[in-house]
């Protein structure tokens, strides 16, 4: 068996560059910081030691290997493909972001960094980190943009249930980004005790390359059981993308497989032409946004512009570099799937299957359904079911019109 | 091409030869008003300025605190773009401003400008230097050679945290001056001083000739009298804005330049003011 935790690939280079994008665009206080944890990362995934706790963590703690599950009856109605679902939401806290948590909280606690920060958009990420830290003991502050605390109440509550501090955050648009800002000023203060605890494939190296690193279970786990269901590797693989980390875990799994295609779903919002989305790969530009060169959803004079989808986990008009490669080497496909759609797919699938999805993994139903009815039924096609859509009850009643 | 040495050059050689600290205030470009540094610029001059940041605002300042993610923010608001930060160094030199003008900004608006028009067009308005915070010197490079083949400084950061290695880098690029941030932290004014900061400028004065300027957390004249030994200029940002908008607008040219005076009389003062030893 391979090691759990390993470079997936042997990119970024040292400069923590995939190509053109990537890079270290950081205030001077945190290079050394930055160059710390870029040693203790290289020493901890070389330790076998270091190896065994995750796997063994990700196997008590976390429940993996999480399933692959074949779509019988919604492959049924769109009348394609087979549709098969890796089962994340079905990981402890409900979504993928507990890998890269328990990997990264295992690094600060060798690292001796007693107090742990990170961003938090959804509160996905926030809850997965409170949870870890509450398990290793190690003191937790989660930056969430007031926004978001209003929208995601319910996550707030855990994460204080969890022993964390949820600190809102009133600046810019109130939301992701705002919340990153906010966590790397926090870092730049502290960094002497600090482990920033970055949730996804974006920002400045390593966190692109440490948290795909942390997430390629995913990816690995799905390789092994298709080839095990099927006898064959799939056609394509479908993940939605906001900063873009189960996306990344799932297509690092079969990024030397060419056959296999990669898909990323980003989110259309209210739709493209309107100016409310979150697409940055698919409207944006080439920029710097918090540390790395990436695509960014920018005005014409460089300002961030706010992002905007049903999704508070895809709300960040930023993207992970490696993301960024992908789709300029033409290795991965993006597109961009509205608020409607994915809504459309949120229910289909609740009923055809009996699962309830976060509306971030409802966008990879949504192109996974859409890129299954132009094909025939003897080609596979496999989504990263990155999340449950507990979080989402409220969200979802509203846009349906319901009052609960 | 340019063999004239640079004004901010001039200007610290200026300095030493006086013996005197030099004072280096910032503003944000469109803050509080639109048009602001049109008589801000000048009445700091008037109050003793040796040089001044004009900041060019960005969505997301990380590197900044309160006081000036809220500048920023208003400036914006203002319609403030890199273009107009241009036009203003450009009116401010027709009005005779002649002290060192450096720009300070981060880096993407500087990139969908597009790097080399940005540094062509400091050099046609007769800006002196770029300051980025978010471009440590691995990845300046781009920057750096524009610049230099164009006779502006591109100044470089060093804090507290630096390690031999990173004030070594950036003592082999910087021209100018380089900016010495006082504390592990975000810019805002602050009570005091970091007490370990004599150890730190001496770990960057071992690997530099070139001028120093302190910055972050500077406040009032305690502070100038603790570190006018120590460094060749300190620049003083949030403390300024702050004090200007507890004013009326009316007052704000004058409480500018009472500003720069009050804290320049900290240098006058003993350096062991406030101390007990």
């Amino acid at each position: 068996m391979t090691a759990t935790v390993q470079r997936a690939r042997n990119l970024p280079d040292e400069r923590g560059r995939f190509g053109e994008f990537g890079g270290i665009y950081a205030p001077v206080t945190l290079l050394p910081a930055i160059e710390e944890l870029i040693a203790a990362y290289e020493d901890a995934r070389r330790d076998p030691a270091f190896q065994a706790e995750f796997e063994r963590l990700l196997r008590e703690f976390v429940g993996r290997p999480t399933p692959l599950y074949y779509a019988a009856s919604l492959t049924e109605k769109v009348g394609g493909a087979r549709i098969f679902l890796k089962r994340e939401d079905l990981a402890h806290t409900g979504a993928h972001k507990i890998n890269n948590a328990v990997g990264q909280g295992l690094l600060a606690k060798r690292m001796g960094k007693p107090r742990v920060i990170a961003e938090t958009g959804a509160g996905q990420h926030g809850v997965a980190t409170a949870t870890v830290c509450a398990m290793l003991g190690l003191e937790c502050v989660i930056y969430m943009g007031e926004l978001d605390v209003q929208r995601q109440s319910l996550n707030v509550f855990r994460m204080k249930l969890l022993g964390a501090e949820v600190r809102p955050v009133g600046s810019g648009s109130r939301t992701l980004k705002d919340a990153m800002n906010e966590a790397i000023r926090d870092w730049v203060t502290n960094v002497q005790t600090t482990y920033y605890l970055v949730g996804s494939v974006a920002g400045m190296h390593p966190y692109p390359m440490i948290v795909r690193d942390f997430q390629a279970v995913i990816g690995r786990e799905t390789r092994e059981q298709i080839l095990a269901a099927t006898g064959r590797l799939p056609d394509a693989v479908v993940a939605c993308v906001g900063g873009g980390s189960n996306a990344m875990g799932i297509f690092s799994g079969f990024l030397d497989d060419e056959t296999v295609e990669l898909h990323g779903a980003e989110a259309a919002g209210e739709g493209l032409e309107t100016g409310r989305h979150a697409a940055s790969l698919t409207a944006g530009r080439v920029g710097v946004l918090h540390g790395s060169r990436s695509f960014v959803l920018q005005d014409e004079d460089g300002q961030i512009l706010e992002a905007h989808s049903i999704a508070a986990g895809l709300d960040y008009p930023g993207v992970g570099p490696e993301h960024a490669y992908l789709k300029t080497t033409g290795r991965a496909q993006y597109h961009a799937i509205t608020d409607a759609e994915a809504l459309e797919a949120f229910q289909l699938l609740c009923r055809t299957e009996g699962i309830i999805p976060a509306l971030e993994s409802a966008h990879a139903i949504a192109l996974a359904v859409r890129l299954a009815r132009q094909r025939p039924r003897d080609q596979i096609i496999v989504v990263n079911l990155s999340g449950r859509g507990d979080k989402d009850m409220h969200t979802v009643a509203s846009a349906l019109g319901v009052t609960l | 091409m340019t063999s004239r040495p640079s004004r901010i050059n001039e200007t610290f050689v200026r300095l030493r030869t006086r013996r005197e600290l030099g004072f280096i205030p910032y503003l944000t470009i469109g803050y509080p008003e639109r048009e602001s540094a049109l008589e801000l610029v000048p009445a700091l001059v008037r109050g003793g300025a040796c040089a001044v940041e004009l900041g060019i605002p960005f969505s997301d300042p990380l590197a900044d605190g309160a006081t000036i993610q809220r500048a920023s923010q208003v400036a914006l608001q203002n319609g403030v773009t890199v273009r107009y930060c241009l036009e203003t160094a450009a009116r401010l030199r027709e009005q005779g401003v002649d002290v060192p003008l450096v720009f300070m900004g981060y880096f993407n608006p500087l990139l969908q400008y597009g790097l080399e028009h940005f540094v062509r067009a400091c050099v046609e308005v007769d800006v002196d230097g770029v300051i980025v915070p978010d471009l440590p010197p691995n990845e300046s490079d781009e920057l750096h050679a524009l610049c230099r083949a164009a006779g502006r400084d591109l100044i470089f950061m060093v804090a507290p945290t630096s390690t031999e290695r990173h004030l070594r880098e950036v003592a082999a690029r910087a021209s100018g001056f380089i900016y010495c941030v006082s504390l592990t932290g975000v810019t805002g004014a602050r009570d005091r001083l970091p007490a370990d900061l004599p150890a730190f400028l001496q770990r960057v004065r071992a690997v530099t000739e070139l001028p120093l300027a302190l910055g972050f957390g500077i406040s009032r004249p305690e502070h100038v009298a603790q570190v006018r030994d120590l460094v060749d200029a300190v620049v003083v940002g949030s403390a300024l804005l702050d004090r200007l908008v507890s004013v009326a607008p009316a007052e704000r040219a004058s409480t500018a330049e009472e500003f720069i005076a009050w804290l320049r009389s900290g240098a006058e003062t003993a350096a062991t003011v406030g101390e007990g030893s």
